[in-house]
């Protein structure tokens, strides 16, 4: 009896381990899977060529993959506009004005935003923000589009992260202590000079954080962001015309990487250079969250 | 009034427009895709498969793209159960005692949690080439069962962690291997951030379609052995949308309905079981 269940202890402490590890190595087994089929197109091409070169050509063999980079952060920066305003004042509201009612309202709604497909918001998108920009806004600028543009995708891509970015910077507010607030209540200060002078500046290194992984997980969203951005490779800097990010370009064109030559290569390639964009951001601000907790 | 007064009064509303704002845009995006929706929803689109001239506005339904999404959501659910409760349980139970190792793990778990869908479905997809598989149902439960590994562990993670360290040694006390501890003890303790953590993996895992574009292919017929290609509800979306037909659009935003119904559903599954499993925890 005590043999067996010590043969079951060893067993399953094994898988344990072992599952730990596979999930913790995931992200190294990505990436070599990734680089060993992206390998070919580092023959050919160097790094930076690829990164900052415009001339993109997959039947030629030219994948410059700078105006794709450039979509992606032009929609990343335009989502992080329109939504890091309201989320910071939402968050200000809801940690230290709001009544208990409303942030019980909150969380289910931040709950439900998150776990909306991507796909759905892309619906939503079309079915609004598209036409809403062909119709009313461009015409108010005196511009002419179809309304799958830049500007559709990072309305899109700011709706997307909102969900996120509150419930990390609430998450943030709420670590202030109740004390250093009252401190600066009981000088005389008003609510919102203790929120300027004490909550924000207590709370700055979270708040960037909130905000750096907000943006990464911006720049890797695909289907919403492709299905308004319109899919055509930036020529200007103007928000009312179409973009290309990266993401998309990848999710575009699966279908046929297989038949041009080094295609599936330079697209892995892109995946590979998502992958390792996305985890640095992310693994840099974690550490100031992590650093700050202790702190 | 003192300038101070005014600020505070102009900010107090600014923030509570946007914190209302928030949920107003929440209601915005249900309100248009449910009257959008139900406008095309019929009894066919969810009794049948796409029928001959489908996407040209024939007749049928999209039952292949409904349980192709299931079937993906709890083949996928079902292996991030097996690989994720035990190292959600090996972090509260073997490492209890080495905060430091406890901290690096969570924080590269967390940092997994914000890779793109889209690098998961490039990488089943090299996988998928590399063993010599098809689009199929297996090669898309895999992919997306790696998707939503982190976001199991770490919501079970996020429960576990909450449960008093004396119940532990109590059971260690009375003689329970580690193994039994972690089972009999903080899995039962626990059950309602497992429930939560299946659930929340489930939706993501039906939800998802920038990983199953590349690796579960797209079929009318619903899979039947796991080397079939499956349809999956958010896949059925985009293409229907896609095209300049206006019946297939309609059909589209009335699978968008489905599939936010489901969502929610799963959601609120999600609320009502964890609260419920909650109570009778001992605390």
């Amino acid at each position: 009896m005590y043999l067996r269940r010590r043969i079951i202890d060893r067993l399953s402490g094994t898988w344990m381990v072992i599952s730990l590890v596979t999930i913790l190595l995931l992200p190294l087994i990505i990436g070599v899977g990734l680089y060993i089929k992206a390998a070919p197109v580092f023959e050919q091409h160097t790094l930076t060529e690829l990164i900052t070169s415009s001339n993109w050509a997959p039947t030629k063999g030219k994948f410059g993959f700078w105006p794709f980079i450039a979509g992606s952060l032009y929609v990343t920066v335009l989502a992080f506009i329109f939504s890091a305003p309201v989320c910071l004042l939402a968050a200000i509201h809801l940690t230290q004005y709001a009544s208990k009612k409303l942030v019980r309202i909150i969380h289910p709604v931040i709950d439900i935003l998150a776990g909306l497909p991507s796909v759905i918001y892309g619906v939503w998108g079309i079915l609004i923000i598209v036409p809403f920009i062909s119709g009313y806004l461009a015409p108010l600028f005196g511009q002419n589009t179809t309304g799958y543009s830049i500007l559709a995708g990072g309305i899109v891509l700011a709706i997307m992260c909102i969900p996120y970015m509150l419930n990390m910077l609430m998450e943030v507010f709420k670590t202030v202590p109740m004390g250093t607030r009252e401190a600066s209540l009981s000088l005389g200060a008003t609510y919102w000079e203790s929120i300027k002078h004490v909550v924000i500046r207590h709370s700055r290194p979270g708040i960037v954080s909130a905000f750096g992984l907000s943006l990464a997980k911006a720049f890797g969203e695909t289907i919403a962001v492709m299905m308004v951005v319109g899919n055509r490779v930036l020529s200007s800097l103007n928000p009312f015309d179409p973009g290309y990010p990266l993401p998309a370009l990848i999710a575009n064109n699966y279908g046929e990487m297989l038949s041009i030559p080094m295609y599936d290569a330079a697209l892995m390639f892109a995946a590979l250079l998502l992958l390792v964009i996305i985890l640095v951001i992310n693994l840099f601000f974690r550490y100031l969250i992590h650093k700050t907790q202790k702190a | 009034m003192k300038r101070k007064n005014i600020e505070e009064g102009i900010f107090k509303i600014l923030s509570a427009v946007a914190s209302y704002s928030i949920i107003a845009i929440l209601a915005f995006i249900l309100l248009i895709v449910f009257v959008k929706g139900f406008g095309a929803l019929n009894l066919d689109m969810i009794t049948k498969t796409p029928k001959g001239g489908f996407y040209y506005g024939g007749e049928g339904g999209v039952l292949n793209a409904i349980v192709g999404s299931i079937y993906i959501g709890l083949g996928s659910t079902v292996i991030a159960i097996i690989i994720g409760a035990p190292a959600a349980l090996y972090i509260n139970v073997h490492l209890i005692r080495f905060k430091k190792a406890q901290n690096v793990v969570r924080y590269f778990l967390d940092a997994l949690w914000g890779i793109p869908p889209i690098v998961y479905g490039a990488f089943g997809f090299t996988l998928m080439l590399y063993l010599g598989m098809n689009a199929s149902l297996i090669a898309g439960i895999i992919t997306v069962s790696l998707l939503i590994l982190p976001i199991m562990v770490r919501s079970f993670d996020e429960v576990l962690c909450t449960i008093p360290k004396g119940l532990h040694e109590a059971s260690l006390a009375l003689g329970s291997t580690k193994t039994e501890m972690a089972y009999k003890v903080m899995f039962k303790q626990g059950f309602s951030g497992f429930i939560t953590a299946v659930l929340l993996s489930f939706a993501r895992g039906i939800g998802d379609a920038a990983a199953v574009m590349f690796t579960a292919g797209y079929t009318d017929l619903i899979p039947v052995t796991f080397d079939e290609p499956a349809a999956t509800l958010p896949l059925a979306v985009f293409f229907q949308l896609s095209s300049p037909i206006p019946e297939v659009r309609e059909r589209a935003y009335a699978s968008a309905a489905i599939l936010t119904i489901m969502i929610l559903v799963i959601s609120l599954v999600a609320r009502f079981v964890s609260h419920r499993y909650s109570k009778s925890n001992i605390n």
